[in-house]
């Protein structure tokens, strides 16, 4: 039986196990809309904006470990999903975009609505393709599918001509996937693995640097065997939150610059930084030449490319996390003197212990204004970390990473590597639409959350129960606690007056709103807006000017932190 | 230093923008590119001459091995291999000048393969080396036009130490 392209495309993304596409219809994609409804198994979510489809997608991938999907038309459909390529290429996030094109006689003429989205994605997708023939369309989509998954993962887009969608062929989904120029390393090198139980052996002063690809390989229960049985603390990225427990006494919190004292001082005391699924971003080493003085480096990453990028490693292992941590636990458990390494590190667990207490992230509270370190504290406190929480990006963001604790991978999405405004609020539908029995809750700036809050009108019309919660500071908070420290208090720009009635506003959209002032009355409204089966808004008025700290400034040697 | 890259690419649209892109959007340098398609179907062959410290090579490296449709990545520069470039070079020769130009050419092993009354046009083919040996000899005559392929390399069957 001859199918189009558009019917074969479906049938792909059912063979691929896909249930969820978020997407924006039009012109160039008008076909696929056209079969949609002949695939009830495949559920369409209808975004307000592409940036929405995308990062939506991206929160679904982020939260089920499974590739999040996208359809947008040609042109401005296609380029509005940049900004959220983007983000999930550098947070190594599968994602297939299915962008549509004009047909292939008018490629290349500047026809309507056309645009080259392979030339402009190209630098932010782990691959792309334009199929110009829809024999070759199954392949592709399999292929995509192989490539967004597997190895780093990564966004894949897939462009696709209107008169592909419209041509027909019989639907073969091939059955094997050969690519003689795409084959990712995944067993480590048993020699190096060795290397590396040789230096833990000798190692007094060890720490765990995790990150993203902890969480991207499912190795969290590694990570945690191996941290606890040798009692090694650990320290993560923003992206590596929840791959250990955060109620450990190991866990030391984030580290770089916002990290807590505890995790950059042990950076800087450390004689042996096992770095996992990290890719040591500027964010997190600060002054490169000070970072982990001491210490020797092992580095384990699937990616060669993120070896040695920034550092120098001492003991490279181009692997799965999972694969790697498996291989260093099969030969630590043949050493029967395990407990005396872990004793060995006995004095550094004390003055690990020493600088948690002397400097642990603090706040002063206040009744009114709220602070919101309170209300991101009171958050974890009614949700017990068995939220998914989101974020957007700024003070938001840190204050949500550094007084919420994570047990569990998968329950932090945010945007770290790009740094996105407005990923927030659309990723927690997108894990919502994965998760719709758990709360999903955005923890949000008033600046970023007006960069996507059309989505209001996604999650009521599908009763996306998203919990937003604004820490409304009336300000562009993270940039003016720059220009507070830095630029001599020269506030340009950054003041949000005129912020809309965010109550009214998730009111106008058929949400509920809730506004809160005082301190006392957090801890209720939460748990209302929590409550209520629908989509809310809780805006918390907080104090305008507090800051992040402690704060390494940019360029700075971890060591050197502003202390509150 | 300078690095020359052997790069085995799958041989389809797009494929030299995302290697050339690769190095713009780093901050990457390419010195010299030169692509032709192989023996085998469906693949090509990229020559690259790039220059930097150890640690950047390292990176455009894996960064090329990482790309989906490259196949190989081989650094022709700790190997012992064979270097050729082609180039044309069309030279003032007027009447007097002329005959000293040819022998130039005829030292050079050039072929001449353009002539009016006032220029010559040499082909050459030879390493670095001899082609910036022939232009500096032949600048004093008046270059008019100049036109270079870029490297080729190929690694050498014996590698003798
Ligand atoms: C799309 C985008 N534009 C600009 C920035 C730069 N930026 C980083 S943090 C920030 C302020 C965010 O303000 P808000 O959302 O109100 O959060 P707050 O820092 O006040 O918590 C800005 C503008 C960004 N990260 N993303």
């Amino acid at each position: 039986m001859e199918r189009t392209g558009a019917q074969v495309l479906l049938e792909c993304l059912l063979q691929e196990g896909v249930e969820s596409i978020f997407g924006f219809p039009g012109g160039a994609v008008i076909d696929i809309y056209h079969h949609l409804p002949e695939y009830p198994a495949l559920r369409h979510f209808l975004v307000r904006h592409e940036q929405g489809a995308i990062h939506a997608a991206d929160g679904y991938a982020r939260a089920t470990g499974r590739v999040g999907v996208c359809l947008v038309t040609s042109g401005p459909g296609a380029t509005n999903t940049v900004t959220g390529i983007a983000t999930a290429y550098m947070d190594s996030i599968p994602v297939v975009i299915i962008t549509g094109q004009v047909p292939t006689p008018l490629i290349g003429n500047d026809a309507f609505q056309e645009v080259d989205i392979v030339g402009i994605s190209r630098p932010c997708v782990k691959h792309n393709y334009l199929v110009k023939d829809v024999k070759d369309l199954a392949w592709i989509i399999k292929q995509a599918f192989y490539l967004a998954r597997t190895g780093r993962p990564g966004p894949v887009l897939v462009d696709l001509p209107k008169d592909v969608l419209q041509a027909k062929t019989v639907f073969e989904y091939p059955e094997a996937i050969s690519m003689r120029s795409y084959n990712p390393n995944l067993a480590p090198n048993r020699r190096q693995v060795r290397k590396v139980t040789e230096l833990l052996r000798q190692s007094r002063r060890p720490l765990v640097y995790s990150g993203g690809g902890v969480i991207s390989s499912d190795a969290a229960e590694e990570l945690t065997w191996l941290c606890r049985t040798l009692r090694i603390p650990v320290t993560s990225t923003l992206m590596g939150l929840g791959a250990f427990p955060g109620d450990d006494p190991l866990w030391l919190g984030m580290l770089g610059m916002h990290g807590t004292y505890a995790a950059n001082m042990a950076v800087g005391h450390t004689d042996l930084l096992l770095a996992v699924g990290a890719r040591f971003d500027d964010r997190v080493t600060g002054k490169i030449s000070s970072f982990a003085p001491s210490a020797q480096v092992v580095h384990i990453d699937v990616d060669p490319t993120s070896i040695r990028k920034n550092v120098n490693v001492d003991v490279p292992i181009v692997a799965d996390c999972r694969q790697a941590l498996r291989g260093i636990r099969e030969e630590l458990e043949i050493c029967p003197d395990l407990p005396d390494w872990s004793d060995a590190h006995q004095s550094w667990l004390e003055q690990v212990g020493e600088w948690q207490r002397d400097h642990p992230l603090r706040y002063t509270f206040s009744e009114e204004p709220i602070k919101p370190q309170f209300v991101v504290e009171k958050i974890y406190e009614l949700t017990k970390g068995e939220a998914i929480i989101t974020t957007e990006v700024g003070q938001n963001q840190m204050w949500a990473a550094q007084f919420s604790k994570f047990h569990r991978p998968r329950t932090f999405l945010t945007s770290g590597g790009l740094g996105t405004m407005g990923y927030g609020f659309p990723a927690a539908i997108g894990a919502q639409v994965a998760f719709p029995d758990k709360l999903v809750i955005d923890i949000a700036g008033d600046g970023s959350i007006q960069m996507n809050i059309q989505e209001m009108a996604t999650a009521v019309s599908y009763n996306i129960p998203v919990k937003i919660v604004i820490l409304n500071n009336g300000y562009l908070g993270m940039v003016r606690q720059w220009q507070e420290l830095f630029y001599a208090k020269n506030y340009c720009a950054t003041c949000m007056h005129l912020n809309p009635d965010f109550v009214k506003l998730a009111e106008a959209y058929g949400a509920a709103g809730f506004r809160v002032t005082k301190a006392a009355d957090v801890e209720r409204v939460l748990k209302e807006a929590f409550a209520i089966p629908g989509p809310a808004i809780v805006d918390v008025v907080v104090e305008p000017e507090e800051n992040v700290y402690p704060m390494v400034p940019a360029g700075a040697a971890l060591t050197d932190m502003l202390l509150v | 230093m300078r690095h020359v890259l052997s790069v085995l690419v799958e041989n389809e649209p797009g494929v030299l923008s995302r290697v050339v892109g690769l190095f713009s959007g780093r901050g990457f340098n390419i010195e010299t590119l030169n692509v032709g398609p192989t023996l085998e179907d469906g693949l090509s062959l990229m020559t690259i001459t790039t220059s930097g410290e150890e640690q950047i090579i390292e990176q455009i490296t894996k960064q090329l091995r990482k790309l989906v449709t490259v196949v190989k990545v081989v650094d022709l520069t700790h190997l012992q291999s064979v270097e050729r470039e082609m180039v044309l070079i069309k030279v003032n020769a007027e009447d007097e000048r002329r005959a000293e130009v040819l022998r130039i050419a005829d030292i050079f092993r050039c072929k001449v393969v353009d002539v009016s009354g006032n220029d010559l046009t040499l082909e050459i083919t030879g390493d670095q080396g001899k082609i910036r040996a022939i232009v500096s000899l032949l600048q004093r005559f008046g270059i008019k036009e100049f036109a270079r392929t870029g490297t080729v390399a190929m690694r050498r069957s014996m590698q003798v130490d």
